[in-house]
């Protein structure tokens, strides 16, 4: 494994080595690049490296240290950004071939907040093309590698995001979440990673793709780690309308409370047709938490095996309207051969998108279209609604739910990628919270029988963030 | 079939896409997969339920718009500077109404 030199750090002890004067932010800083850019090529994490912002922004922060001030709970920690959440004069590619150029003219609110909570932008990852995907291989700027193990996928679409933490050139980083793009890699990577509350985190500068499913969420090494970064980006921001209104609670008070006593529920329907060496991890997991003084409850959520289909037809009838900006007027690229305003739009999208968001994009505007509107979309919605009711109802019996974040762990690079739908079934656990909008993660819970990471996944009801780090964080430390 | 070759080529036209030929086929093919496996919804009942077009929508802490106040917008440059074409400060376009 690695042994660069952030490995072993955390935001804690960054800080307090910072306070101590062991070492400047800045110097800091120019490991972490350089250490990036020299380990980089092994997995193709990271798209563009900002080193210019990066010191910059450490430099503040000594600044801000030699003048005696607080320098934010955040100070001089490297943190990375998935590509679609924009950064202003640094370029955002989405992964897409049609955005290789774009330069946003703002930043999103949650890198507004990182940056002012004194956290290091060092670079933007890869991901899956307009965050579309389940491994990564759907960037136009080539597959993410697991650094875990090399030919293998990392997940998706955020998978850059999470290999950079897992690889040590970040510590910690931001994805984005609308099915499972943030659990599904973090698990594939043996890290940890968080979708919170639908609404917790503003999505101001999120590239849109399916806008009522989007989330932006932390990765880290730790619960400890990925609360605080959200705690930092969480909360109201008047510039997204969906954006929650709710106090967010101080997360790191909440970590050390003890499990005992908690009803955590088992849902039967995640098991079936689960690989034995995730399914033994889950049930070690469980055990563990027994142990702790948790109380195990068998639950169902009888529509779970509904999920992705009325996913599939939220999601991309979603992204066929939010994907109609890329039109070959504002955003870099137009098609060379186009001479009439009807061939600027489609030759420049045909030329643009690639076969995923292609796809998505067709599949959302038939599920739109004349006469199938009712019996596909709205039917979705309603089944939606079902889902969510499972949710509600199982949260009446239980303070939280544990379940395996993915099917299986790892696959190989090519494995899935001409099958659409076996693709898509693999998602089967992490959409159901996604589309109740409810706060889920994933821990690391050990490892295959081929040493491939297994993650755990915790969902608790809306805006309990607080009782699914404790589990997580009681978790971790029991079995570390 | 649960989508025909002819389909896809309308709903291109309605996403504005310039499939190609070998794409047309692909997708027909592709889109009847997933299709398939849409069905699976007819199984459910779900005469006496309500849409859900958004999470938490009726929640307090949701249901909030910001004041409405002046704020500086960005600048012309700023927003024109992404665009391939530009003229003047404007977006530049093929001519939209065809002879």
């Amino acid at each position: 494994m690695t042994s660069g030199p952030l490995h072993e750090y955390t935001i804690g002890s960054i800080r307090a080595a910072l306070l101590a004067k062991k070492f400047s932010a800045e110097e800091l800083t120019q490991q972490a690049l350089a250490y990036a850019e020299a380990e980089n090529p092994k997995t193709n994490a990271y798209l563009t490296l900002s080193p210019e912002r990066a010191l910059n922004a450490a430099r503040a922060v000594d600044a801000r240290i030699a003048k005696g001030e607080d320098p934010g709970a955040l100070a001089g920690v490297p943190v990375a950004v998935k590509d679609v959440i924009v950064t202003r004069g640094l370029r955002t590619t989405c992964g897409s071939k049609l955005l290789a150029k774009y330069v946003p003219p703002y930043d999103a609110t949650a890198v507004i907040r990182l940056e002012q909570a004194g956290g290091i932008i060092i670079g933007k990852t890869n991901c899956d093309e307009f965050a579309m995907g389940s491994s990564n291989e759907n960037s136009a700027f080539g597959p993410v590698r697991n650094p875990v193990a090399l030919d293998r996928v990392p997940g998706g679409s955020s998978g850059g995001s999470a290999a950079v933490v897992a690889q040590d050139t970040a510590v910690v980083s931001l994805g984005s979440d609308t099915g499972g793009s943030i659990r599904q890699p973090a698990s594939f990577c043996g890290i940890t990673g968080v979708t919170p509350t639908y609404g917790r985190v503003s999505r101001y500068g999120l590239t849109a793709f399916a806008s009522s499913l989007d989330h932006i969420g932390p990765f880290g090494k730790s619960t400890r780690d990925a609360a605080t970064l959200l705690k930092v980006i969480a909360g109201r921001d008047d510039m997204d309308a969906t954006s929650a209104a709710a106090p967010v609670p101080d997360y790191m008070a909440a970590l050390d409370g003890s499990v005992k006593g908690l009803k955590i529920g088992l849902p039967r329907e995640y098991f079936d047709g689960l690989a034995s060496g995730t399914s033994d991890r889950i049930m070690a997991a469980v055990e563990v938490l027994r142990g702790l003084g948790a109380e195990i409850v068998d639950i169902h959520l009888p529509h779970t095996a509904y999920a992705i289909a009325a996913y599939y037809i939220i999601c991309t009838a979603e992204a066929s309207a939010n994907l109609a900006r890329y039109d070959g007027v504002r955003y870099t690229t137009r098609s060379a051969e186009a001479h009439t305003l009807s061939e600027m739009y489609r030759m420049t999208r045909d030329e643009g998108f690639g076969d995923e968001c292609k796809r998505r994009i067709m599949l959302g505007a038939y599920v739109l279209s004349a006469g199938y509107y009712d019996a596909y979309y709205l039917k979705a919605q309603r089944v939606r609604n079902l889902i969510t009711r499972d949710f509600t109802q199982a949260f009446e019996q239980v303070n939280a739910i544990v379940a395996p974040v993915s099917p299986f762990p790892a696959f190989k690079l090519g494995e899935k990628v001409n099958d659409p739908v076996s693709m898509y079934l693999s998602d089967i656990y992490t959409i159901t919270g996604s589309l109740a909008g409810i706060p889920c993660m994933s821990v690391p819970c050990g490892h295959t029988a081929e040493n491939l990471p297994v993650g755990l996944q915790i969902l608790t009801k809306h805006f309990d963030e607080t009782t699914m780090f404790r589990v997580a964080h009681a978790y971790e430390t029991a079995s570390n | 079939m649960k989508i025909t070759e002819q389909e896809v080529r309308r709903v291109a036209d309605l996403a504005n896409l310039a499939l190609r030929e070998d794409e047309v086929t692909r997708m027909a093919h592709d889109l009847d997969e997933i299709l398939k496996h849409i069905d699976k919804l007819n199984e459910l009942d779900t005469s006496d339920v309500e849409p859900m077009a958004q999470v938490l929508f009726d929640a307090e802490e949701t249901a909030t718009l910001r004041e409405d106040r002046e704020r500086s917008p960005l600048s012309n440059a700023d927003a024109v500077a992404n665009a391939p074409v530009t003229s003047g400060g404007y977006y530049k376009v093929p001519k939209v109404i065809e002879r």
